[in-house]
């Protein structure tokens, strides 16, 4: 049967909510690293990781999106993303499976999403059980550069 | 295909090597127009360029080489005298020459152009003038012919304490040997004639050992013979094949590459010398102190091979002078020191364009004309010199004219004007300070903007350039005897020593070349010799004033780990200690920057560790918690998402594969300097204050004005207020004689001002449902004063009457007109029963137990 156009996800969780990557712009997922903070950098940026002698800028997710911050004691994972700037790791909370997912189910961001998080998704894909929300990658580095992500968090 | 490729870029890179030779000839040989050897030196390039270019079917670049070696040969047989419009014709073609190989390069082709003009100028200028005409003698010709193997020799050998250019000029011309191989694979047949040739030549010319240079030539009229067999300036080609043998040309991408792979191995070697120290086991350990040795020898080669003297960045610069000169109607003589001094090339590349610009300015603007010069009396010729020396692991340029100096009045009105600084601060600034303005961006003093400079545009980017790379620019100038520009560049970007501390149990890289040395002050000492002044700290270091920076403070890290405690990261064993430690010293935690770099310092601290930098010629005292060792750091670019940060300069991975931060020691100073300059405006505000009124300004304070039930007007000091609350009168609890409420998880006693202090009973603040509450923090706790209204805050100079205190009260003031008693809470609630210091743990410890 002829598919409309699919795409893989690379798939996480932030709390209960449920994110995707596209699969070709993920390096690599690995557990928790151990991060060297960097001062004076805005909160979402959570610092710095070894990932095989190179260098790499961890970015929590979590601040970026305005969500609270993991409880002492989770250890978020890392998905290393490739950027126009070299790797990223973006820190989650958990690894999903990767899944094909239809250009048919796909839907801009509601407009009733807070504005942190509706800046940063690109849009939602309906799955049966639950909504996937696909991160803009680009957007979602951009606003921990600037610190914007908790500026939008706290709006 | 590919091999006709390769010819191209040999020839390419060959070629630029010897035009930028050219410039460097031509504007010699206009200073000393008979100089055969170096007329014959200029000849023999562009008569190899030709050759070659015709051998690879380049006839546009053929065609104006051709033109330009007739000139050459008329001047070398002595039939024309070499003057300045000859010159510039020439420097003229050699960019025409250029510009077709940079296209050549790119496109691979010589591009669409038109020389016409050039050629016409060129074929105009072969016409003898008349003065010219009688020079040529037959015998000033032959002599050309025979001096053709000299000069490069010659000139290398002139300069004997000069041995890295030497040993470059012999690389050029050893690879230069490599490209003639080819070309004899690709025309074999040329090669017997090169061979007769040279035997004709040594036949006569017998003490012609010097390979090198001559032979190069040789090769060159190798491809040159088949398109004009009748060039007869071959010299011997004999020892071309040993010498080839000695050298490659190696891509620097290879090099590179190597690079990288070596400072991986250095990483490696690190963290296994950090197992080696933990261990018992001999053999591991003599392994690993092998291995040390051969990687660090391993470093020292492959960085060497990367070395190249900066003499080939300044190659191009007498020709540079000449054109500016020349366009400006000045006379300026460049003279160059340490042309030898080696830089990485990464490093020379990135300096090129900065000092191209430093050096057409100077002579634009910097040096005088000649008539301005003789009137005050100076050699009507101008000087450049470029000064270049190794010092402290860093390699230092200067650019020094001997110019009018700078106009700093000028200077500092041109940046007060553009809004640039504000008018007081120009009216502060140092000579040094205001010279240092030049490299703001959109600042420019040139009266007119010529061609060559002056648009503003420039030493800003000179000194952004030279900063991304590590190093630093600063220009002194001193009236009438002209202007110093001194670069100070790193010798290597990728690998340095560096002393690693230890502030709030994270470690940072400080590169050894900005570390002067270490001071470490015991308890009694720290109490003695640092002193604050306004809240700066400063140090007595062998009598001098050494300004401190707190580490903590500057990066604002003063809480050690809280939140990476919390987010679960497992501190290493160093970290863990050093934070550990860093907890005993119970160093305050400070909320704001600006309020920590001195006053945290010198009263609460114990022993203090002080690293003493600097930055840019200023020294300062870097307070760290822990000093560790020195370490050979690989340096690792920050992600561009860091980028923006000018204090650290990049990180490094440590011998436990943790991540640890590069400070960039002129960032550091100056994003500490910020926070100086900021104490400094207060503080010349406060002095201005008090020149108005002493009393006043001191008196100047920061109040909460709030209203009892009997309407009493009260004030309290800002900084004693934690929070402004509001509770139900529900949620207030009694517990023993207080009253206390809950709250952030504890139980925090009340105080009923108005009951306290004016004696009321409790009945005003019942009816209320709303209790307004300030939260008072002092002493390490938090008391809720229970009031009846918050009227305003205010910052208002006002003196108090003490006249008028009693228990729990200050005094009385005047503040928004109106008659305030200011509370004194210390001594309040040291008046209440159960409410004395002593006695507030037990009580509330009782009273939580009654709570519950």
């Amino acid at each position: 049967m002829p598919m409309p156009t699919t795409q893989q996800f690379c798939t996480f969780f932030l709390g209960k909510q449920f994110f995707g990557v596209p699969v070709d712009q993920v390096q690599e997922v690995i557990r928790y690293q151990e991060m060297t903070r960097v001062p004076l950098v805005p909160k979402a940026i959570s610092g710095l990781i070894n990932l095989r002698g190179q260098i790499v800028t961890a970015i929590d997710l979590r601040r970026c999106l305005g969500m609270p911050d993991r409880k002492p004691g989770e250890l978020p994972m890392n998905v290393v993303v490739r950027t126009s700037d070299g790797a990223v790791s973006l820190l989650v909370d958990e690894i999903g499976d990767v899944l094909e997912l239809a250009q048919d189910t796909f839907e801009k961001p509601p407009e009733t999403l807070p504005a942190a998080m509706r800046a940063t998704i690109r849009g939602v894909y309906k799955l049966p059980e639950h909504l996937l929300l696909e991160l803009d990658i680009v957007h979602a580095v951009g606003a921990a550069e600037t610190g914007n992500g908790a500026v939008l968090a706290r709006t | 295909m590919a091999d006709s490729d390769d010819i191209v870029k040999e020839f390419l890179a060959e070629s630029q090597e010897n035009l930028d030779r050219l410039d460097r000839d031509l504007v010699e040989l206009e200073k000393h127009p008979s100089d055969r050897e170096i007329l014959a030196s200029i000849f023999r390039t562009i008569h190899t360029i030709k050759g070659t270019c015709g051998f690879l079917g380049f006839n546009k670049l053929e065609a104006v080489a051709h033109v330009g070696e007739n000139l050459l040969a008329r001047l070398r047989d002595g039939h024309l005298i070499l003057n300045p419009v000859r010159t510039s014709a020439l420097l003229a073609m050699v960019d025409a020459v250029r510009e077709m190989l940079g296209s050549i390069e790119s496109t691979g082709n010589e591009g669409e152009r038109d020389d016409q003009k050039l050629l016409a100028t060129l074929t105009e200028l072969l016409e003898p003038d008349a003065a010219s005409a009688g020079a040529a003698s037959s015998g000033a010709a032959t002599g050309g012919v025979s001096d053709v193997a000299l000069p490069q020799e010659a000139k290398a050998e002139a300069k004997p304490e000069k041995k890295e250019e030497t040993g470059k000029e012999e690389i050029k011309e050893e690879l230069k040997e490599e490209k003639e191989e080819t070309q004899e694979k690709i025309a074999p047949a040329v090669v017997p004639a090169i061979e007769a040739q040279a035997a004709e030549v040594e036949a006569e010319k017998p003490e012609a050992q010097n390979a090198a240079a001559s032979s190069a030539a040789t090769a060159e009229h190798a491809g040159e013979k088949s398109a004009e067999p009748e060039s007869n300036r071959a010299p011997e080609g004999q020892h071309k094949q040993e010498v080839s043998q000695n050298t490659i040309r190696v891509s620097v991408s290879l090099l590179d590459q190597l690079m990288n792979l070596v400072g991986e191995l250095v990483l490696a070697r690190n963290q296994i010398l950090q197992f080696t120290r933990n261990t018992e086991e001999t053999s591991l350990v003599t392994t690993g102190q092998r291995l040390n040795l051969i990687a660090t020898e391993l470093q020292e080669g492959v960085m060497k091979t990367r070395m190249q003297p900066i003499g080939s960045v300044w190659s191009r610069f007498p020709r540079t002078v000449r054109d500016v000169a020349i366009a400006c109607g000045k006379r300026v003589r460049i003279e160059m020191e340490g042309q030898e001094t080696e830089l990485d090339k990464t490093l020379i590349e990135a300096i090129k364009d900065p000092m191209t610009h430093l050096v057409r300015n100077a002579v634009d603007h910097g040096i005088e004309r000649s008539e301005v010069r003789a009137a005050a009396g100076k050699d009507p010729e101008g000087v450049l010199r470029l000064r270049a020396y190794h010092e402290g692991g860093q390699v230092n340029i200067e650019i020094i004219d001997d110019g009018a100096g700078l106009d700093l009045k000028r200077i500092v009105h041109k940046a007060v004007q553009k809004g640039l600084i504000q008018a007081d601060e120009g009216a502060r600034l140092s000579d040094r300070e205001a010279a240092n303005l030049i490299f703001l961006p959109g600042l420019s003093t040139a009266e007119k903007i010529t061609n060559v400079s002056g648009r503003g545009v420039g030493m800003d980017v000179v000194k952004t350039n030279i900063e991304r790379i590590g190093g630093t620019a600063d220009i002194q100038s001193s009236p009438g005897a002209g202007t110093t520009v001194k670069l100070k560049i790193p010798l290597t970007l990728a690998i340095v020593p560096a002393l690693i501390v230890t502030a709030a149990g994270q470690r940072f890289a400080i590169p050894q070349a900005s570390l002067l040395e270490l001071v470490g002050l015991g308890v009694e000492e720290t109490q003695q010799r640092i002193e604050i002044i306004q809240g700066a700290a400063v140090y007595r270091l062998r009598g001098n004033l050494l300004p401190l920076v707190e580490l903590r403070a500057a990066l604002r890290i003063a809480a050690p780990a809280v939140e990476e405690k919390s987010a679960g990261n497992n501190e290493g064993k160093s970290a863990g200690k050093s934070e550990g430690k860093s907890e005993e010293k119970n160093v305050p935690v400070p909320t704001h920057a600006s309020d920590v770099t001195g006053s945290g310092l010198g009263e609460q601290r114990g022993a203090v560790n002080i690293v003493v930098l600097q930055a840019d010629g200023n020294k300062f005292g870097l307070v760290v918690d822990e000093i560790s060792d020195t370490e050979e750091i690989v340096v690792k670019p920050l992600g561009k998402h860091l980028k923006n940060l000018n204090v650290f300069a990049g990180a490094t991975i440590m011998g436990d594969g943790k991540v640890a931060l590069i400070l960039d020691v002129l960032g550091l100073a100056q994003h500490a300097h910020v926070i100086d300059e900021s104490r400094d405006r207060e503080t010349a505000e406060a002095s201005a204050g008090a020149a108005r009124d002493a009393l006043q300004a001191q008196q100047r304070r920061s109040v909460l004005l709030f209203r009892l039930a009997d309407g009493a007007r009260m004030a309290i000091n800002l900084s004693a207020v934690a929070r402004l609350e509001e509770f139900q009168a529900g949620s207030l609890e009694k517990a023993g004689r207080l009253e206390t409420v809950q709250y952030r998880g504890q139980i925090m006693p009340l105080v009923r001002l108005s009951q306290s202090l004016n004696g009321q009973g409790m009945a005003a603040g019942g009816d209320a449902s709303l209790q307004v509450i300030v939260v008072y923090a002092g002493d390490g706790r938090n008391v809720g004063l229970v009031v009846e209204r918050i009227l305003d805050i205010v910052d208002e100079s006002f003196q108090i009457d003490h006249q008028t205190s009693r228990p729990g009260v200050i005094g009385s003031a005047v503040i928004q007109q109106r008659i305030t008693e200011v509370v004194d809470v210390p001594g309040l609630l040291a008046a209440i029963p159960g409410m004395e210091r002593k006695t507030i743990p037990p009580t509330l410890g009782r009273s939580a137990a009654v709570g519950a």
